[in-house]
C-alpha cells in the first residue's frame, strides 16, 4: 500500500496496561524502515521554518536528507553541529511547540516527525559506537561550568569543541542534573541514553568534579582568583521546591515532586534492589498541571497508586507537553481539573488520610495571558488518599548568588543574564538555563548554553 | 577519593573517621553538616561536621550504627574510601559570626548527648581557640558510651552527668543543667545538639528560665542543598528547609514532636531493608520492623 504523506509513521509504544506496572521506556523508537519512510515525508524546504522553531538551531532538513540517504553517520554529524544531546532532544523536547509546531507538512497534514527522527539518530549512531569529536587547537583558557544538567553539558560541549579546557562542578553524586533527578526512567533511560549521552561530552575533554557545591565547597570568586578560571558559566537549574502553605502540608505522606522523582529516579528507589526507601502508595493525589506533575503522577502509578492529578486551571492550559498528558491519561491517571486543594487531612498518627479541595472556574486572563482560576464558593469537597505530591514548580536556590559578588538577580531572585549571551553583571560570568529563568524546559536550557558558549568564546577570545 | 585516613572505635557502635575531602577542610566552620554515601548504590547519609583540619585536607566524623547504611559504613577500614563525600553544607553557628569580645561575654552552656557530643567538640575547639572556654555538659546513658572526653575536657568546662549514675552527675542532662543553675551558674544562651527528644526536653527547661537555646536538627533528608523538601519543619509559623536555612534553629520555636513523627516516615522499611542487609534470608520476623 503506498504511504500517505499526509499522515506519520507511528511510533511503536509499550502498551499502556503493560507499560503502567513497569518503568521501561514507553516510547520504542523507529527502526530503519519507518525511519526512512518517515523521514521521506521531509519536503526539505528551501526556508526551513522548523530550523527557526528550534531553541539550538540544528539543520532539521539536512539531517533528515541523511536519514532518507541511510546515512545514520551524516545524519549524527549533522546534529551534533548544533546539539550535544540529540538522544536527550528527541525524547524530551516539546516538539509540538517548537520544530513541529511550524512544520509546512503541519499546515494540511500531520506535521514530520522531527523528534522521534533525531532519537532515531542518535539512538543508531550510540548503538554503532559513533561518537562526536573535536579537532580544535587547545586553547590555554580554562572555563568552570556550574552545574550538569542540560544547560551546563552544552556549554561545557560547545566551549570543548572550540579547544577550551572545561571543567563542570556537579552538586549531586552523578551528572546530569534534572536529566538524571528529575526525569523519570520511563521517560529517559539513565544508564542506556543519559550515561552516554554524558560520557560523549566528556570524549571531547571536557572533566567532571561531582560533589562539589558553589557556594559551599568553594565559591564562584574562588574559582577564577584561586584556581585559575578564565570565565564561568552558572547553569545551576531551578532549585528550591514550592509548597502550598496550607493546613496538613506536613503530614506524612506529603511530598514534593522533587523528593520523590528524586529518590525515585537518582536513587532507584522504583527498584526493589535500591537501599533508598520511598512510599508506595495506595491512593495518590499529585498538584499540579506541569511536566514534572505527570512525571511525577506516573512514577506514583507505577509503584502502585491509583493516581490523580489535581489542576486548578482546565485541560487547555496543562503547561505539559501534550504527548505527556495523553500517555499518563492512556495509564489510568485520572485528572481532576478546575480544582484546588484547600486543607490536607492527618489521622492520628501523623499519617495523611484524605484531602479537601475546591472547584474552581475560569475568570479573566492573568498576567501570564491564561485565564485565572477563580474559587467557586461552598464547592468544597472530601477525598480519602495516603499521599500528595506537590509539583507547584520551584523558587530559584540562593546558595550561588548570595555567596558571588556583584551577582546580581531580578526580584524573583533569578540570576539576570543577557539572553544574547549569557553575560552576567559580574565580568567572566555567564549564566543560563532555569536559574535565569526559573523552571523551563531542557531545550530552552540547552539554548541558553549553547549563547553563552558562544558569548564566553567572544569575551575570551577578546581577553587574549 | 575521599579516603579514611584513621578510624577509631569510640564506643560500642559509635566510630570516628578522619576522611580526605580537601574542599570541605577548606570551607567548613562549626555547625555545618556533610553527606557521605559509602558506595556507588549508597544512600545519602547527613553528618554533622566534628572537626576539620583545613592543612591536612581532612574532616572528622562521628558516627552511630544505626541502620543498612552505617553498618556497612563501620564495616570500612583505615586505607578505604567512601563513595562520595559531599559539603560543607548548611549553615554555620551564628557565634562563628558574632565578634569575639561579645562571645567573651556571653554565658554559654553547650549540651551535647550521646553522638551529638561531637558536633559540639567542634564548636568548643573553635570558640577555645578564639580565647572562649564555656560549660558543656555532656550526657550519656551510663559510663561506657561517654565518648572524646578528653578531648571535650581540653577545650572546655565539662560537666559529665550519666543516665544511671555509673559516671559524673546522676540523671539526664535536664537534671545536671537543674544542677547547675542550682549551684548558682547563670546562662544567657545554651546550645544543644543530641537525640530530638533530648533537644525537646531541654528546650521546655530553658523556656521557662528564659534562656534562650539552639538547637541542631537532623531531620531526613536526601540532596542536602534545599532541592528535595524532605527535611522540612516547623520553626514557629515558618516551615523551614533544615538543610539550608539550618540545622541550627532557636529551639523555642521548632516543632519537635512533628519533627520527631516525620523521622518515623520510613521508619519500617529502613528497618526491613537494615535486617535483610544483615541478616539476609536468616531473618524471619518477629522483629517488629518487618511487617
Amino acid at each position: 500500500m503506498a504511504q500517505d504523506m499526509m499522515v506519520r509513521i507511528p511510533v511503536r509504544e509499550q502498551d499502556p496496561k503493560v507499560r503502567a506496572t513497569n518503568f521501561g521506556e514507553v516510547c520504542l523508537g523507529y527502526n530503519k524502515e519507518e525511519a526512512e519512510a518517515e523521514a521521506a515525508r521531509c519536503l526539505n524546504c528551501k526556508n526551513p521554518r522548523c530550523v527557526q522553531g528550534c531553541p539550538v538551531s540544528i539543520d532539521i532538513p539536512g539531517f533528515i536528507t541523511k536519514i532518507k540517504e541511510s546515512d545514520v553517520k551524516g545524519a549524527y554529524d549533522v546534529i551534533s553541529q548544533s546539539s550535544a544531546l540529540p538522544a536527550v532532544c528527541g525524547r524530551v523536547c516539546p516538539q509540538e511547540t517548537q520544530c513541529e509546531g511550524v512544520c509546512v507538512r503541519g499546515i494540511k497534514g500531520e506535521p514530520v516527525s522531527i523528534g522521534k527522527l533525531e532519537r532515531y539518530v542518535a539512538d543508531t549512531a550510540r548503538a554503532m559506537g559513533i561518537k562526536p569529536s573535536t579537532d580544535a587547537a587547545k586553547k590555554e583558557k580554562k572555563v568552570a561550568i556550574i552545574g550538569s544538567g542540560p544547560a551546563g553539558l552544552t556549554c561545557a560541549g560547545d566551549l570543548a569543541r572550540m579547544g577550551y579546557d572545561v571543567t563542570i562542578f556537579e552538586a549531586l553524586h552523578k551528572a546530569g542534573g534534572v536529566l538524571v533527578y528529575g526525569i523519570p526512567e520511563f521517560r529517559l533511560p539513565k544508564d542506556a541514553v543519559v550515561e552516554k549521552e554524558i560520557e560523549n561530552v566528556k570524549a571531547l575533554g571536557v572533566k567532571i568534579e561531582t560533589d562539589c557545591i558553589i557556594g559551599k565547597s568553594t565559591t564562584v570568586d574562588a574559582l577564577m582568583k584561586e584556581e585559575g578560571y578564565d570565565a564561568v558559566f552558572i547553569g545551576s537549574g531551578a532549585g528550591l521546591p514550592k509548597f502550598m502553605h496550607i493546613p496538613g502540608e506536613q503530614a506524612m505522606g506529603v511530598f514534593s515532586a522533587n523528593e520523590y522523582l528524586t529518590r525515585s529516579n537518582l536513587m532507584k528507589a522504583f527498584s526493589k534492589d535500591s537501599r533508598t526507601p520511598i512510599m508506595r502508595p495506595k491512593k495518590a493525589v499529585i498538584v499540579g498541571g506541569g511536566n514534572v506533575a505527570m512525571d511525577a503522577a506516573r512514577t506514583a502509578l507505577r509503584l502502585g497508586a491509583e493516581t490523580h492529578i489535581v489542576y486548578r486551571r482546565s485541560e487547555e492550559e496543562l503547561p505539559a507537553r501534550r504527548e505527556e498528558v495523553l500517555h499518563a491519561k492512556e495509564e489510568g491517571i485520572i485528572f481532576n481539573l478546575l480544582t484546588n486543594p484547600v486543607e490536607i487531612h492527618a489521622d492520628e498518627n501523623g499519617w495523611v488520610k484524605g484531602i479537601t479541595c475546591l472547584r474552581m472556574e475560569l475568570g479573566e486572563p492573568d498576567e501570564s495571558g491564561r485565564r485565572s482560576p477563580v474559587e467557586i464558593p461552598g464547592s468544597e469537597f472530601y477525598t480519602e488518599c495516603d499521599a500528595v505530591i506537590m509539583s507547584l514548580g520551584t523558587d530559584p536556590n540562593p546558595l550561588i548568588s548570595s555567596t558571588t559578588e556583584g551577582l546580581d538577580v531580578n526580584r524573583r531572585r533569578c540570576i539576570v543574564a543577557n539572553e544574547e549571551n549569557g553575560q552576567t553583571s559580574k565580568e567572566g560570568v555567564f549564566a543560563g538555563g532555569d536559574a535565569v529563568t526559573g523552571a523551563a524546559t531542557v531545550i530552552l536550557a540547552m539554548g541558553a548554553g549553547k549563547a553563552a558558549a558562544k558569548g564566553i568564546d567572544e569575551y575570551l577570545s577578546g581577553k587574549a | 577519593m575521599f579516603r579514611i585516613l584513621k578510624k577509631e572505635n569510640l564506643a560500642p557502635n559509635i566510630f570516628l573517621m578522619d576522611v580526605e575531602a580537601s574542599r570541605i577542610a577548606k570551607n567548613a566552620l562549626p555547625g555545618q553538616f556533610l553527606i557521605v554515601r559509602v558506595d556507588a548504590d549508597g544512600e545519602r547519609i547527613p553528618l554533622t561536621i566534628c572537626d576539620y583540619d583545613a592543612a591536612a585536607g581532612t574532616v572528622q566524623i562521628v558516627f552511630q550504627v544505626i541502620g543498612g547504611e552505617t553498618h556497612r559504613m563501620s564495616a570500612l577500614a583505615e586505607g578505604d574510601c567512601f563513595h562520595d563525600v559531599v559539603g560543607p553544607l548548611g549553615k554555620p553557628s551564628d557565634l562563628t559570626e558574632m565578634p569575639i569580645e561579645e562571645l567573651k561575654k556571653m554565658k554559654i552552656c553547650f549540651i551535647a548527648g550521646g553522638v551529638g557530643t561531637a558536633p559540639v567538640y567542634c564548636q568548643l575547639k573553635w570558640l577555645h581557640e578564639n580565647g572562649v572556654t564555656v560549660d558543656c555538659i555532656q550526657g550519656a546513658k551510663t559510663k561506657d558510651i561517654i565518648i572524646l572526653e578528653d578531648e571535650m575536657r581540653a577545650v572546655s568546662n565539662l560537666h559529665i552527668c550519666t543516665d544511671d549514675g555509673s559516671y559524673g552527675i546522676s540523671g539526664n542532662v535536664t537534671v545536671a543543667l537543674q544542677k547547675l543553675i542550682d549551684d548558682g551558674m547563670q546562662f544567657d544562651r545554651v546550645v544543644a545538639i543530641g537525640p530530638m527528644i533530648m533537644m525537646k526536653f531541654v528546650c521546655l527547661m530553658t523556656k521557662k528560665l528564659g534562656i534562650e537555646t539552639i538547637v541542631s536538627m537532623n531531620p531526613i533528608m536526601v540532596d542536602g542543598t534545599g532541592m528535595c523538601g524532605a527535611c522540612r519543619l516547623m520553626v514557629g509559623d515558618k516551615v523551614k528547609f533544615a538543610c539550608v536555612d539550618g540545622p541550627e534553629f532557636d529551639g523555642h520555636l521548632v516543632d519537635f514532636d512533628q519533627a520527631m513523627q516525620r523521622m518515623r516516615l520510613y521508619a519500617s522499611e529502613e528497618g526491613r531493608l537494615y535486617l535483610a542487609a544483615k541478616e539476609g534470608d536468616t531473618h524471619h520476623g518477629g522483629c517488629g520492623n518487618c511487617g
